[in-house]
């Protein structure tokens, strides 16, 4: 409880002094940590714009503040280099950076909140641009700062990397939920724990898309990936590493797919 | 740390009221009205509303009822907050001098058993695992109490039930229940058959005319559980939210939602939905006109899709 307050408000002392941003926005949601984020996050972008083009939806209300949904969809902003969603208010506000590759810029994720926040997705396009999306999440918090409910079962080492999921090449979507506990260091006694990236590759190793993963994704990570149903692959292959050096590997299919 | 938070909420709460310029009307606006229904012969219920808790219910959603007994009132179910519980006190001795003689929890959920406090000099009876449950997860529903209703909660203290009921044919204050211990909507569920007046008292087993809630529930035991209430036949069903049911169609009705709510989470998997999409699906007409709805679906969403996501989509590694 005591932590991630701190770390608000010493968010919000910075965020005072972060007002100098080189193009200043009106935030929508006028959260007050918005300038402060357009620049330590963003890096001060001179192209940034708010846009109702970036869509976010997320419930009103975070049932479950350990397993939030969260739908970015940037397929009307056309050429996407990579999306970086994060949360205004957070002990670590960073969620997740997706490069979307081959794939449509758009990604179905679960995060975990510690307080009411906005959520933003910061699209920049392969011109350079930024264009930001929002939306806005009441939680009751401890999100981030509770322990994973992995130990409580003790085969958790055994799903360690487990990965499940599915490529639907009707409806152009792939969704593949990897078993880790996603520690994020804030719950005491217990250190960082992360997947930290997740490469998606087409059966010959083709880099397809790439995720950049953060404290606060969700325990036992849970995504959707979308293509143009006509383009999509008919097997992925997932791989990545987390920080204490685990591999993660799989691959998920069409439904009766043997390759 | 609880505490802590508790301490909070009763202070922001004070300062609160005291910075509004119409006190007494402050004051008379967290109060609630309850009103004794009669349910039978000796039986009267306190209906809830079918709402989500909200500031303007103070969380009376729940189903109290009050039944005589030989030297009092047995009370089934105590509210989500002190002050609902002395309200409820205060109902009883309207309806019986004695006032309360003994109190039952149907299960474990705050709206149920908060209102314990003001009668922590009967006997509070419940399942063995209700006991456990109250104990384990009282603090934490404390803690979200307090979130959704503010000052409503103030003084509420977590006081689980004590008595041990085990099935069977059981006296409490002199009057016959058939006790069933089910489980479903949470992992102990009582339901009580009235053998004099053959009302059956569900509990959150049974839902009418009101979205069921699933923060704790397993579809699969919820299921087997209506069977076995289906069987006694009940003259009527005294639902834990939604009017009382003298015709025997809610446990059909929570049934069917409960059907069609695990076929479609199960089918949704398959087809490779995300929870927000799932979330967004369309409520077929008879399920969208339940109190509560879209949000109460919504939030079985959250609480059931991941596991069931799990158990459909295959291993990839
Ligand atoms: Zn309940």
């Amino acid at each position: 409880m005591l932590r991630p307050l701190l770390a608000a408000l010493s968010l919000a002392t910075a965020a005072a002094a972060a007002d100098d941003v080189r193009t200043p926005l009106t935030d929508p949601l006028g959260s007050g940590m918005w300038s402060y984020h357009q620049k330590e996050l963003l890096g001060d972008p001179l192209d940034i714009r708010f846009d109702d083009r970036v869509i976010v939806q997320g419930p009103a209300n975070a049932e479950d503040t350990v397993n939030v949904p969260l739908l970015v969809d940037a397929t009307a902003i056309g050429d996407v280099e990579e999306i970086r969603i994060f949360a205004d208010y957070g002990p670590i506000p960073h969620i997740l950076t997706y490069h979307p590759g081959q794939a449509a810029p758009k990604i179905a994720l679960r995060f975990k909140i510690d307080q009411a926040t906005a959520i933003r997705a910061a699209v920049r396009s392969a011109d350079g641009a930024w264009h930001v999306g929002s939306t806005y999440i009441d939680a009751a918090g401890g999100g981030c700062t509770a322990a994973s409910h992995a130990y409580a079962s003790d085969d958790w080492e055994e799903r360690l990397g487990m990965i499940h999921g599915q490529v639907w090449a009707d409806t152009g979507r792939a969704r593949m939920i990897v078993d880790h506990p996603m520690d994020t260091g804030l719950a005491d006694g217990i250190p960082v724990f992360i997947i930290e990236t997740l490469d998606i590759s087409d059966t010959q190793g083709q880099p397809i898309a790439r995720l950049d993963l953060h404290e606060p994704v969700n325990e036992d990570p849970a995504f959707t990936l979308y293509f143009e149903p006509d383009a999509t692959p008919e097997a992925l292959r997932i791989t990545g590493r987390d920080n204490n050096g685990n591999d993660i590997d799989g691959l998920i299919t069409v439904a009766g797919y043997n390759g | 740390m609880i505490t802590t938070r508790r301490r909070a909420c009763a202070l922001i709460g004070a300062t609160a009221t005291i910075g509004l310029p119409n006190l007494p009307f402050a004051q008379a606006r967290l109060s609630y009205d309850l009103q004794p229904k009669p349910a039978g012969p000796g039986i009267w219920m306190i209906e809830g509303s079918t709402d989500y808790f909200s500031m303007d219910n103070g969380g009376a959603i729940v189903n109290c009822v009050l039944l005589q007994g030989d030297s009092g009132l047995i009370v089934i179910d105590t509210g989500p907050s002190r002050r609902f519980g002395e309200a409820l006190a205060g109902v009883a001795r309207t309806l019986d001098l004695r006032g309360v003689s003994a109190v039952v929890n149907t299960h474990h959920h705050p709206d149920h058993f908060f209102g314990n406090q003001v009668f922590a000099t009967q006997p509070i009876h419940a399942l063995g695992d209700t006991i456990r449950l109250a104990q384990d997860e009282g603090d934490g529903f404390a803690d979200n109490m307090y979130r959704l209703l503010g000052d409503w909660m103030r003084g509420t203290e977590v006081v689980p039930p004590r008595n041990v009921l085990d099935g069977g044919e059981v006296t409490i204050d002199g009057r016959a229940f058939t006790v069933l211990p089910l489980s479903g909507h949470t992992a102990a569920d009582m339901a009580l058959l009235d053998q004099r007046s053959g009302l059956l008292i569900a509990g959150d087993l049974v839902f009418h005319d009101r979205a069921p809630t699933t923060p704790s529930a397993d579809l699969a035991q919820w299921s087997a559980a209506l069977d076995t209430l289906e069987a006694t036949n009940a003259a009527a069903i005294l639902p834990g939210h939604g009017p009382l049911d003298q015709a025997g169609a809610s446990i059909a009705q929570t049934r069917a939602y409960l059907d069609w709510l695990n076929t479609t989470l199960r089918q949704s998997a398959r087809d490779g939905l995300d929870m927000i999409e799932v979330m967004q699906l369309p409520l077929p007409e008879r399920f969208a006109a339940m109190g509560a709805q879209p949000d109460e679906y919504q939030r079985s969403v959250s609480h059931l899709f991941p596991d069931i996501e799990l158990a459909v989509l295959p291993r990839a590694n």
